[in-house]
């Protein structure tokens, strides 16, 4: 397999596992909980890291920080019980000290280790290729395959066992606790899942940029849609779409593979504001736009139908105080819809024509 | 320690790192709580880490690395993000949180791209713009803590000269908006000095780490004070103090980075804070319960001997009986409202003492709602009657 398609696979399968994880949490509100335990693994991957004596095992390193991460969620939310601070500051207050403390472990402890905070930050995904799972003196492929696989596979069988639990507890949290459904259970559930999902992808892309793989392309696709299939679909595919290029741009650009992925998403996060049909700007003015002209169409015509003769249509400007160019486009709708007709500079009604379709 | 602090005012570095971590720490006290209680303090964390590719842009553009001008193009790229959420917030259905988290990742993934760029194609020049990640406060000179002083004391200036507006912004924006302030423009206001704040403490504890400076400070003044004038001048307090702690702790050995240190003094600060202030501390607040508890639970007890009293024999059978516990506990309960001076023996006998009588009178009255409302009006008397 060539290093490129490695690397690629790599991040498609990121993508994809944080992007069936991010949309509930885009969808419960709890977007910014990925930040935190996304922060929160440094400290856990440093500690099983000093646990199993400098090593760089994986799987101690996974477990350790799941721990970290579900730490993190239990701990903001003990500390949103409390009532002394609200929700977010309390998101805010919980991840910088345990990232803290880890940057501190690190400088601290593994100077001389190969665990620097560069890869911290954003990954070191192009050394995936070299990386070789090993068992038993037999060579599997890279590593990060294996790993990504398996959690993208873990994740998939969870929103799909679950699907219909999630979607209830997700829309409806009480209804689903009522129904017996235990939402709470869920709920720790899909932020282990997190968890785990941001620590086998920190090797990859990094402990902050995986933020932007859980949050944006479930972001996107929630600008895009109101169904949540499609929406599971979409955030997989825009992750999927944002890892190609990003990979291509980054080669290009010879910048950072995770940044350029991360940036890629931003971009299309900022073309899905544009351009949605369901709440882009620019599709929000085209329609508030045709819609003034509309009303303004069905205003004259109204106006009109007041006066049995054919209205000069300087009389019409004075009346509305429309300026001459929005007079002329509201013309033009009207004469397209047939609901007037021109006579010399006059407009005058046509009453067959509007008594049934103006106001339908 | 004590030869550490005396150190603050002889060791060069260190008094710029120990300068420059409180003026941040006071700035962001102050900012951060009108951001807490306006419930944006994560806000602060996408403008710090939204700074990252302004930083590189503003390098980018201008080919220098004086800290003035990469901090203004950090601040610029950071006030960048926070109105182009607004944006996103303004005019679609998506969560604050969702927009929050997009932002972030998205201007610090660029960031880093940029970061790389710069790295792999010039020359050695460009070394040093990722100690803006997590700060480098050793590399703080004299005229950083002096471009410090003056942001942030026009920060400060700004924040006392429309204090009462600010106030009024955090806690009723109608009230404001209908008094006829420009309600959208003091937030954006006060949104563009947190953004001096997260420039201030950019050289500190760099990007990741700045959004702590905003937050703890604030949410530990907040245990302390129902008063806003008080919580802002503690959180400043609170926040120049972790500042000079964090710098001294990281002077005393090698390779201890400041930025981490000085969150970690703010979040025990938050910890202590937390548990320990007056009124609002959850050690405090678990004492009272245990309290209560405890003082239910004999007035429950007095309540049963008194019945017992009054319409039988009041012994350590006849209470185990009522109260369906076992002779034993019975008895201790007894002893237990003893040593209140509620009951007394005599002659082998539990009686009731005049005290006990009067509490037990008085818990009784209390309990009865219905004649309470009646005096003060609330329920009529015939209402009782049509209820029956």
């Amino acid at each position: 397999m060539s290093a490129d398609l490695v690397i690629i696979l790599t991040a498609v399968l990121v993508s994809t596992a944080s992007a069936l994880v991010g949309t509930f949490l885009v969808l419960r509100r709890m977007a910014l909980m990925s930040d935190a335990i996304s922060h929160a693994v440094l400290p856990g991957i440093v500690l099983a890291f000093w646990l199993s004596g400098g090593e760089r095992a994986t799987l101690p390193a996974l477990l350790g920080a799941a721990a970290a991460g579900l730490a993190t969620v239990t701990l903001v939310e003990w500390l949103t019980r409390t009532g002394r601070v609200k929700n977010d500051a309390a998101i805010g207050i919980v991840f910088p000290a345990l990232f803290s403390l880890g940057v501190l472990a690190v400088s601290f402890y593994f100077r001389n280790v190969h665990l620097d905070l560069d890869a911290v930050l954003y990954g070191e995904i192009a050394y995936a290729p070299f990386n070789i799972l090993t068992i038993g003196g037999r060579e599997l492929g890279p590593e990060s395959l294996w790993i990504m696989g398996t959690l993208t596979l873990l994740n998939l069988v969870f929103v799909l066992v679950f699907y219909k639990e999630l979607k209830l507890s997700t829309f409806d949290a009480g209804l689903a606790a009522a129904l017996g459904f235990m939402p709470g259970v869920l709920h720790y559930l899909l932020m282990s899942l997190v968890s785990v999902t941001a620590v086998g992808a920190f090797q990859s892309v990094g402990a902050i940029l995986i933020v932007a793989f859980i949050i944006i392309p479930p972001a996107t696709a929630y600008l895009l849609t109101q169904r949540l299939p499609v929406m599971i679909g979409l955030a997989v595919g825009i992750g999927a779409v944002s890892s190609v290029l990003g990979y291509v741009f980054a080669i290009l650009m010879d910048a950072s593979i995770a940044g350029m992925m991360a940036t890629v998403a931003g971009i299309l996060f900022g073309l899905a504001l544009l351009f949605s049909p369901l709440q882009g700007l620019v599709t929000q003015a085209i329609r508030r736009h045709r819609q003034r002209q509309e009303v303004a169409a069905r205003l004259l015509v109204s106006h009109l139908a007041h006066h049995d003769r054919p209205v000069p249509l300087s009389e019409v400007q004075e009346e509305f105080g429309w300026n001459p160019r929005f007079l002329r486009r509201v013309q033009e709708l009207a004469l397209r819809a047939g609901w007037v007709q021109l006579e010399g500079t006059s407009l005058r009604v046509r009453r067959e024509r509007i008594a049934k379709n103006l106001w339908r | 320690m004590l030869e550490l602090i005396s150190q603050i005012f002889t060791d060069y570095t260190l008094r710029n790192v120990a300068l420059g971590a409180a003026i941040l720490g006071c700035v962001g006290g102050v900012l951060g709580s009108f951001a807490t209680l306006r419930r944006q303090s994560l806000l602060g964390d996408v403008l710090a880490h939204a700074a990252l590719p302004g930083i590189c842009l503003a390098f980018l553009l201008s080919g220098s690395k004086v800290p003035l001008v990469l901090l203004v193009g950090g601040g610029l790229a950071g006030w960048a993000a926070a109105l182009l959420m607004l944006t996103v917030l303004r005019y679609t259905r998506l969560p604050e949180d969702s927009a929050l988290g997009v932002m972030l990742s998205s201007f610090f993934g660029f960031g880093i791209a940029l970061l790389t760029f710069i790295q792999h194609s010039s020359d050695a020049n460009q070394a040093g713009l990722d100690k803006f990640i997590f700060g480098q406060a050793a590399t703080i000179v004299a005229s950083d803590v002096v471009t410090m002083t003056v942001l942030g004391g026009l920060a400060l200036a700004l924040v006392t000269l429309l204090y009462k507006e600010f106030k009024l912004l955090s806690f009723d924006p109608e009230y404001l908006s209908s008094l006829g302030y420009p309600t959208r423009g003091l937030g954006t206001l006060l949104t563009s000095l947190t953004v001096v704040a997260v420039m201030i403490g950019l050289q500190t504890v760099g990007v990741v780490l700045m959004a702590a400076m905003l937050i703890a400070p604030a949410a530990a003044a907040r245990q302390w004070t129902d008063r806003l004038g008080k919580m802002v001048v503690l959180a400043a307090l609170f926040g120049a103090f972790s500042g000079v702690i964090g710098a001294v702790l990281s002077a005393s050995r090698e390779n201890l980075p400041t930025g981490p240190l000085v969150v970690l003094t703010a979040s025990v600060i938050v910890v202590i804070s937390l548990f320990f202030a007056p009124l609002r501390g959850l050690v405090w607040q678990w004492v009272r319960e245990v309290r209560n508890r405890k003082r239910i639970r004999l007035e429950r007890i007095l309540l049963d001997t008194h019945v017992l009293h009054n319409h039988g024999e009041l012994s350590p059978e006849t209470l185990a009986l009522r109260r369906r516990t076992s002779l034993q506990i019975a008895t201790n309960e007894l002893k237990q409202l003893e040593t209140q001076g509620w009951t007394k023996q005599e002659n082998a006998r539990w009686l009731l003492t005049p005290a006990g009588h009067q509490r037990a009178h008085q818990l009784e009255q209390e309990m009865r709602v219905l004649p309470r409302l009646e005096a003060r009006g609330v329920v009529s008397p015939t209402a009782k009657r049509g209820g029956a």
